[in-house]
């Protein structure tokens, strides 16, 4: 049952790490790593990588970035549409466009709220699993990270009919609480995300404290240090690389909210076409303006590229300390 | 903490299980409801089982439109398997030339890799779908299953691997016997690598199975949607105009996430091994 991988953590090229117990690993040094040099092979070996990312990569990045620059331009209301170069115009338009601006505090609001808790959560259920003081663990493990094989089109499907009061099994709730509604759906869909990654962030975290050296532990009760001043003050810090990996991956995921939320359009007319980013991204390409969808794309995998590298740095920052 | 010794026990293990019923219970009223027939479905207690009704159900779901169910079924098959499959060879070729040949730009190639891991895939999909409209490949198999060929992850934890799994010596070795760089690569680097190759399959299975973006933007036709595009469009009818479609759509719910679950559970083991070396980023 216990990890008996190739992998091991401890293997692993561990970057920034010689305080704790950096004497032994000194001792054996891994063997040196890529001398060799053997132009044909690299090439033969990373071609179709290399080819099929730059096609379906950089390339489709590169033609939306150029897609934004132009615009549509008609003479008169049944004119001959031309594509014009428009410079920043497309820009202009989607900082100007509130209902997109809505859409981000929407998901920010989300993530504000629903990442901490889940993350939260799975911090709790790992610690848990690790203080020695359970039985069932596998047991645990297993049903906590089952909601994670369930694709998000499903989840929503089952969640939609759990809110809904004449189907759900908590009717005698549903029938009193409108998760459906304007002022409760953003949470209902909160609670959605948190029911499928809870565990998976769980495991993740889990899988980083298996890999945290048990004389740390011994040595702290020694000290007569309990179990809950161990986890507070070795464990979360020993685990903080993986909180902020799943930090970073809720974050991207938060912005990028969609599968959820297009499912429940058609269960409540309080989610609309413009509820989050990518819902304004595609309910913009189909009206069809490509040229406008393309720069909420853009200014979207900006906006995430920065948030996820301002929460790393963040969360570096506080290590150092 | 000054708590009596039974709190202290039993507290975590309560935690634990009102949060496991929580996990399972809307899995546990899906399979319940699968049994049911419609009928059944409203008047019943939605936690227990009624008539057994799964058989007729089932035969509904797959005769309805000509079996167009089962299609949908092969079609997620064959994108997420396929799909899978490819990346993990090229991503596996990908990640053990970074990890074990010197060569300028390697670092660089590294560095977009990892971007390309941070990249919502959902801002590809539009732009993917404008090119590939002008090629003509819009709406066929190809616009779903060659853009899953590619996976960023899949490459960085393939450089990982290569570098903790497949000792230099042994490609040494193998070059003195005289064997060539790729076959070195297919007969002693990817079996050392194979456990850890596991794992970038099942990511990539699971990425493609669940992804709903990229065929909801390249599809019109019916018959070529993955099973989640397929249940999204009927329940969509469902809660409108056709109130009927509402048991096939928690059936086929029910079947298509049946199998990944037990997938999945059995396969626990690689996904740590996947979830251990993603956290030591």
């Amino acid at each position: 049952m216990e990890m008996a991988e190739v992998v091991r953590p401890s293997t692993a090229p561990r970057p920034g790490r010689s305080a704790d117990g950096g004497a032994d690993r000194k001792t054996r040094r891994a063997p040196r790593r890529g001398g060799r040099r053997a132009p044909g092979a690299v090439a033969v070996l990373l071609l179709p990588f290399v080819v099929l990312f730059l096609l379906f990569y950089l390339v489709p990045i590169g033609y939306a970035i150029h897609q934004s620059f132009f615009k549509v331009r008609r003479e008169g209301t049944f004119g001959r549409p031309e594509t014009v170069f428009g410079g920043f115009e497309q820009y202009v338009r989607v900082f100007e466009n509130e209902a997109f601006r809505e859409s981000v505090g929407r998901v920010l609001l989300f993530g504000v709220v629903q990442v901490p808790v889940m993350l939260g959560l799975a911090l709790l259920f790992a610690l848990l699993l690790d203080s020695g003081l359970l039985p069932l663990k596998r047991f645990f493990r297993l049903a906590y990270f089952a909601p994670y094989a369930v694709p998000g089109v499903i989840a929503a499907i089952i969640w939609g009919f759990l809110y809904s009061p004449s189907l759900s099994p908590f009717s005698w709730v549903t029938e009193r609480v409108p998760f459906m509604s304007g002022s409760l759906v953003l949470w209902s869909l909160a609670n959605v995300t948190t029911w499928m990654f809870t565990g998976y962030n769980m495991l993740i975290i889990y899988a980083a404290l298996k890999a945290v050296p048990q004389e740390l532990y011994e040595a702290a009760r020694l000290d007569g240090a309990g179990n809950i001043r161990i986890a507070l003050s070795i464990k979360v810090p020993m685990v903080r690389p993986a909180l902020v990996l799943t930090g970073v991956f809720s974050i991207i995921g938060t912005l990028q909210l969609f599968t959820e939320p297009q499912v429940f359009r058609s269960l409540t007319t309080a989610v609309t076409g413009s509820y989050t980013p990518n819902l304004v991204v595609y309910s913009t390409s189909v009206i069809p303006n490509f040229n406008l969808a393309a720069a909420f794309s853009v200014v979207l995998a900006l906006a995430t590229f920065a948030l996820s590298f301002t929460f790393l740095r963040i969360a570096q920052r506080g290590s150092s300390l | 903490m000054s708590t009596s010794p039974y709190v202290r026990k039993l507290l975590p293990l309560l935690v634990m299980v009102v949060f496991a019923g929580y996990m399972l219970a809307p899995l546990w009223w899906l399979l319940i409801a699968a049994s049911k027939s419609r009928a059944d479905l409203t008047s019943t207690n939605p936690l227990w089982f009624a008539d057994f009704n799964l058989a007729d159900n089932l035969g509904d779901l797959f005769a309805f439109q000509d079996g167009l169910f089962l299609r949908w079924i092969l079609n997620s098959v064959l994108y997420a398997g396929v799909g899978a499959l490819g990346a993990t060879v090229i991503a596996a070729m990908a990640g053990y030339a970074l990890a074990k040949f010197e060569f300028p730009g390697r670092e660089v190639v590294f560095n977009v890799v990892l971007g390309g891991v941070l990249l919502p895939a959902t801002t590809l999909a539009l732009p993917l779908f404008l090119l590939l409209s002008q090629a003509g490949m819009a709406d066929t198999l190809w616009a779903v299953l060659l853009p899953s060929l590619v996976s960023p992850f899949g490459v960085y934890l393939s450089r990982v691997y290569a570098a903790s799994s497949v000792p230099d010596e042994l490609l040494e070795a193998a070059r003195v016997d005289g064997h060539g760089e790729l076959r070195v690569f297919f007969r002693v680097a990817a079996p050392l690598m194979a456990p850890g190759l596991v794992t970038v399959f099942l990511f990539q299975f699971v990425q493609i199975w669940n992804n709903f973006f990229l065929p909801l933007i390249m599809l019109r036709d019916e018959s070529l949607f993955p099973v989640t595009l397929g249940l999204f469009a009927w329940n969509s009818q469902a809660t409108q105009q056709a109130p009927e479609l509402r048991t096939l759509v928690i059936v086929g719910a029910a079947v298509s996430v049946v199998p990944l679950i037990i997938a999945f559970l059995s396969l626990q083991r690689f996904w740590r091994s996947g979830l251990t070396t993603g956290g030591l980023k």
